[in-house]
């Protein structure tokens, strides 16, 4: 009896440490307070073509995902195969937002390895992924056909969140 | 010896010299730079998150801390500027998070264990007390306590 109250408060605190190293948590993400609201409007040039301009207006009506990267993200290589993947697919439309990056290095990445992007948008200054609480490269927003965020991925896209999380909400959006 | 005191000297001062370069001030206003840096303080930087958004020198950080120097010479409020950060990180970012239903345990959490330490303190203080409580002596106690008193204290046995 005299040890089983510091055994039971020890194995409290090791039961917590242990659910916090395993089970993938991970202190990095934060829950986006954005879900559920609109998704900030902007309008910044293209990045193939800087006369035109991009805003998320232009896709009223449609189910499309926003994937922030850049050239200089290592993880958004490692993503971009399967973005490409997704591209072919048919499944969702994806438009890129370059974050913080050089115009030449955007474009010379996705002539390396391939252009999955419907479009992209390019934001030099870190400007609009501010307002959509951007806190590293690659997140991806899901956006509906009202222009509302209604899921965002921080990290990468793989086949496990796209198939658990994401396919299943744009087929239902998309109804 | 004076040469190594000023090698040392050097290093020491080598990443603190690295560290005013990094946090150089954008604006040339002096005021400005140091209400920046101020509310900064408050702030948690997104990346690193141990560090505030005035000490890190992430990139991230970097850009918001531009972000609050426009906003300040368009004449926000810090509180307005707090709550244009918390529309788009959460109370993630504040290192100072209001009272609600989901941080009652960050706020009021260690007030819980000192009340639970001292109520075990409590109870400890007033075992011990009933252990060395003064008990009068019986009789026969009393007696031996007297004999040996008596004793010469030199011919007491070891």
């Amino acid at each position: 009896m005299r040890y089983a109250i510091p055994l039971i408060i020890f194995l409290i605190i090791a039961g917590f440490l242990a659910s916090r190293l395993r089970g993938g948590y991970d202190p990095h993400i934060i829950p986006s307070v954005l879900i559920n609201k609109p998704a900030p409007e902007f309008q910044l040039p293209e990045l193939r073509n800087p006369e035109r301009t991009f805003s998320p207006k232009q896709l009223r009506g449609k189910v499309w995902l926003l994937n922030v990267w850049g050239s200089w993200c290592f993880a958004c290589r490692e993503e971009h195969p399967f973005l490409i993947e997704i591209a072919k697919s048919g499944a969702v439309p994806i438009y890129g937002l370059d974050w913080k990056d050089k115009r030449d290095d955007a474009l010379a990445t996705l002539d390396e390895l391939g252009d999955p992007y419907a479009a992209n948008v390019f934001d030099a200054d870190g400007r609009v992924a501010i307002d959509y609480g951007v806190t590293g490269a690659p997140e991806t927003y899901l956006i509906d056909k009202n222009g509302v965020i209604r899921y965002k991925e921080v990290g990468q896209l793989t086949p496990e969140n796209m198939r658990d999380k994401i396919l299943p909400l744009v087929k239902e959006l998309n109804k | 010896m004076k040469q190594l005191m000023l090698m040392l000297v050097i290093l020491c001062s080598l990443p603190l010299s690295t560290l005013a370069k990094e946090a150089k001030s954008i604006s040339d206003d002096p005021e400005l730079e140091k209400r920046v840096m101020a509310l900064s303080e408050e702030l948690r930087c997104l990346v690193c998150q141990n560090e505030t958004l005035a000490g890190s020198h992430a990139d991230l950080a970097a850009d918001l801390r531009q972000e609050i120097r426009q906003q300040m010479k368009a004449g926000k409020t810090d509180k307005e500027i707090v709550a244009f950060l918390t529309e788009r990180y959460g109370d993630f970012i504040l290192y100072n998070p209001p009272v609600s239903r989901r941080t009652y345990l960050l706020w009021f959490g260690p007030f819980i264990l000192l009340g639970g330490g001292l109520f075990a303190f409590y109870r400890y203080i007033r075992r011990r007390r009933e252990l060395i409580s003064e008990q009068p002596l019986s009789a026969a106690e009393r007696k031996r306590a007297e004999e040996l008193l008596r004793t010469n204290p030199e011919k007491e046995p070891a």
